[in-house]
């Protein structure tokens, strides 16, 4: 009987063990652990290209993380689209007149939303909107425009469209 | 007085064999193993079934119980015909029968203890103390109840074939396999084996099918010997009818000699022409 | 030679596949069944699981530690050892986990099930099962199965889990990156359900492979004891290239 005891402790030690590894994976090596643990409220950023921004991608300040991409949307009429941030109820200090940008980090990671803070004495509240911002850097597009700026015997074929 | 007499028991019923076995013919790679065997083991007798190695004896005891299926013929066990039966009416037939293996087969993870309740736990609910209590009555029959905590490799071939007789006995079946139960046995537990065979017999009135060739030994314990050679039955009888020898085949098999009707050399090529040497 | 110019060796082959479905169909039929014996169920895993977490752990913790070496070399002449991190826990989540757990488990837990169901079956234990009327499909084998299905994708977890921590022993302990920056990549670029989930699935599929080869070479092996020192070689041989073969075509339609 004390035999079948030890078995079963084991077995369950076993399967704890397995589940706790598990769990540490899932939570604390993967997007779920960008998930803000408190509260948080939301503002909201237009842009004309989001490249490739995903939900849940950080928002950050000075390079620190201080919130996530809550949402990302099309608005209709203007065809442009709206990202939600999602912004850490501790930092409430981020003045309504700071700038949003989409940036890469590194040259080829992933993309996250810049705040670069303004100097305006009142701060960002909920459902507040970011009035300046600046979209996503294409890599194709400075390529294109580079192209088109250092050989102007071959123009591109959309690079009379593209507005200087 | 008033008591409604309990419904006897068809006279006929009692009489009819245990299990009867009509037109049993198997091939086994090839080779004909039974070619038309009929054979009858009454209720409550110790039947024996003898013959040379290699006649399919033990194959005989698979058909019985199951586990091989003959090419054709019928094999009615308890009025119940063996391979129409699905596969739980087979294994409610199965806990009605013991089977004492020829290399005992004890589980090798559990102790004795364990290996002789290991029927009971399977298909009975009982409470521990009652279990503990068959178990160890029946492991004190074969004389090994000081050996219960043993793991089966701590045992000698002896004790280990005593632990699975008592394992065969646990359920208190109607009909017990005996397969060679005596190989290998020193003569004090040989004795022991014969007389447990016997009081089992005797006492609770169970059948018993007994597969072995030392006629010693078997003349003991069985009622009826049913010799098998060349894939039929060539002579039945009691133990002292067969040990006259009346016919080629007991003649050879008792007194063991190599010329007869069994051939003691396997089929083969002629001898001389295989060495090279004939003219 | 002799092999080759027999007649039915690929006849043989293709035999035994269709045995072995067979034999998959015959222990899902035995599951119900087998489910009475959960205390069974439960000392294999122990068996197949707790007993092979030392060298599941060690291997994970060196593999993490090779995967963090190598990467961080490879990774420093694109000047991207920021995406150490990411890297290290995608090869591992998606592949090395599941197939190298799965490989460790063949050779130790497999094997060790071969051997004894083919011992069981040498010794007329199966058999003995049958005449005490208990299924041995359903008291034997089953519980291996799914003890095999319940242990290795736990096992292909901690394998991962150690891993991650060799690699962050090496890149970060030993040649200096930042922490932060380690974390943060991989965390932003993992995701729960195409990255871990995947293996786990994976690794279950592979722990179902693996016990069936096992107790599928186990229990047909010849009793004899050549005949079970060859089963116990054909289930490390067979459960290898079934686990890559079956990681290939999972990969294809998972990703």
């Amino acid at each position: 009987m004390a035999q079948r005891q030890s078995f079963q402790v084991g077995t369950g030690l076993f399967i704890l063990l397995g589940f706790a590894a598990l769990a540490y994976l899932a939570t604390q090596t993967t997007s779920l652990a960008n998930y803000s643990q408190g509260a948080s409220y939301d503002i909201v950023a237009r842009f004309t290209n989001i490249g490739q921004l995903k939900l849940r991608a950080p928002v950050k300040v000075a390079g620190v993380r201080v919130g996530s991409v809550a949402g990302i949307a099309l608005e209709p009429e203007k065809l442009d689209a709206k990202v939600t941030l999602s912004i850490d109820d501790r930092f409430d200090k981020i003045p309504d007149d700071s700038a949003a940008a989409i940036f890469t980090s590194g040259l080829l990671g992933d993309q996250y939303v810049a705040l670069q803070p303004g100097g305006s004495p009142t701060n960002f509240k909920s459902g507040d909107e970011v009035v300046l911002t600046q979209s996503s850097m294409q890599l194709e597009e400075l390529i294109g425009k580079y192209l088109v700026g250092g050989d102007a015997g071959k123009p591109k074929p959309d690079a009379s469209t593209d507005k200087k | 007085m008033n008591a409604t007499p309990a419904p006897k028991p068809d006279a006929a019923a009692v009489h009819e064999p245990l299990i009867r076995i009509r037109g049993l013919r198997t091939v086994l790679n090839g080779k004909t193993i039974f070619d038309g065997v009929d054979l009858d083991i009454p209720r409550g007798r110790v039947t024996a079934v003898m013959g040379p190695s290699g006649t399919g004896k033990t194959t005989l005891i698979r058909h019985i119980t199951g586990q091989l299926r003959p090419d054709a013929g019928e094999i009615v066990v308890d009025g119940q015909s063996v391979w129409k039966l699905g596969r739980d009416a087979l294994f409610d037939l199965r806990e009605k029968i013991g089977y004492l293996f020829q290399n005992s087969a004890l589980l090798t993870d559990f102790s004795v203890f364990e290996n002789v309740a290991f029927p009971l736990r399977q298909h009975l609910k009982l409470p521990e103390e009652i279990l503990r209590n068959i178990v160890l009555t029946k492991l004190q029959a074969v004389g090994l109840r000081g050996a219960a905590n043993l793991m089966p490799n701590e045992l000698s071939g002896g004790m280990m074939r005593r632990v699975a007789l008592a394992r065969a006995i646990v359920r208190d079946p109607m009909l017990i396999i005996y397969d060679e139960p005596f190989v290998g046995l020193d003569p004090i537990a040989l004795n022991q084996i014969v007389k447990l065979i016997r009081t089992l017999n005797e006492t609770l009135g169970v059948t018993a099918i007994l597969v072995a060739h030392e006629f010693s030994a078997v003349r003991r314990v069985a009622d009826h010997i049913h010799l098998l050679a060349g894939g039929k039955i060539v002579a039945h009888g009691t133990p002292d009818e067969l040990a006259r020898g009346e016919t080629p085949w007991t003649r050879q098999f008792f007194s063991g000699e190599a010329d007869g009707p069994v051939p003691f050399h396997y089929p083969a090529p002629d001898y001389a022409r295989q060495l090279g040497l004939s003219a | 030679m002799t092999a080759l110019r027999r007649p039915g060796l690929f006849t043989t082959g293709i035999a035994q596949i269709g045995a072995c479905g067979i034999f998959l169909l015959h222990i899902l039929r035995a599951l119900p069944r087998s489910l009475r014996y959960l205390r069974e169920t439960v000392r294999q895993v122990f068996f197949v699981g707790a007993m092979s977490l030392t060298i599941i752990m060690i291997c994970g913790l060196f593999v993490g530690m090779v995967l963090g070496l190598q990467l961080y070399h490879t990774l420093s002449i694109f000047g991207g050892t920021a995406a150490l991190g990411t890297v290290v826990a995608l090869s591992l989540y998606r592949e090395l986990g599941p197939v190298v757990t799965a490989l460790l488990f063949a050779g130790r837990a497999g094997t060790s099930i071969t051997a004894e169901i083919g011992l069981m079956r040498a010794t007329d234990q199966l058999d003995a099962m049958e005449m005490m009327a208990v299924d041995p499909m359903a008291y034997v084998v089953a519980p291996r199965f799914l003890a095999g299905v319940i242990a290795m994708p736990l096992l292909a977890c901690i394998f991962n889990a150690l891993g991650i921590f060799g690699a962050h022993l090496v890149g970060v302990n030993w040649l200096g990156l930042d922490s932060g920056t380690f974390w943060s990549n991989m965390t932003s670029s993992v995701d729960v359900w195409t990255d871990v989930m995947n293996g786990v699935w994976k690794s279950a599929v592979f722990g179902a492979v693996c016990t069936l080869i096992a107790t599928f070479q186990g229990y047909t092996t010849p009793p004899t004891s050549e005949g079970v020192a060859y089963a116990t070689t054909r289930t490390v041989v067979f459960s290898s290239i079934a686990t890559l073969a079956i990681d290939f075509v999972m990969t294809a339609f998972l990703m």
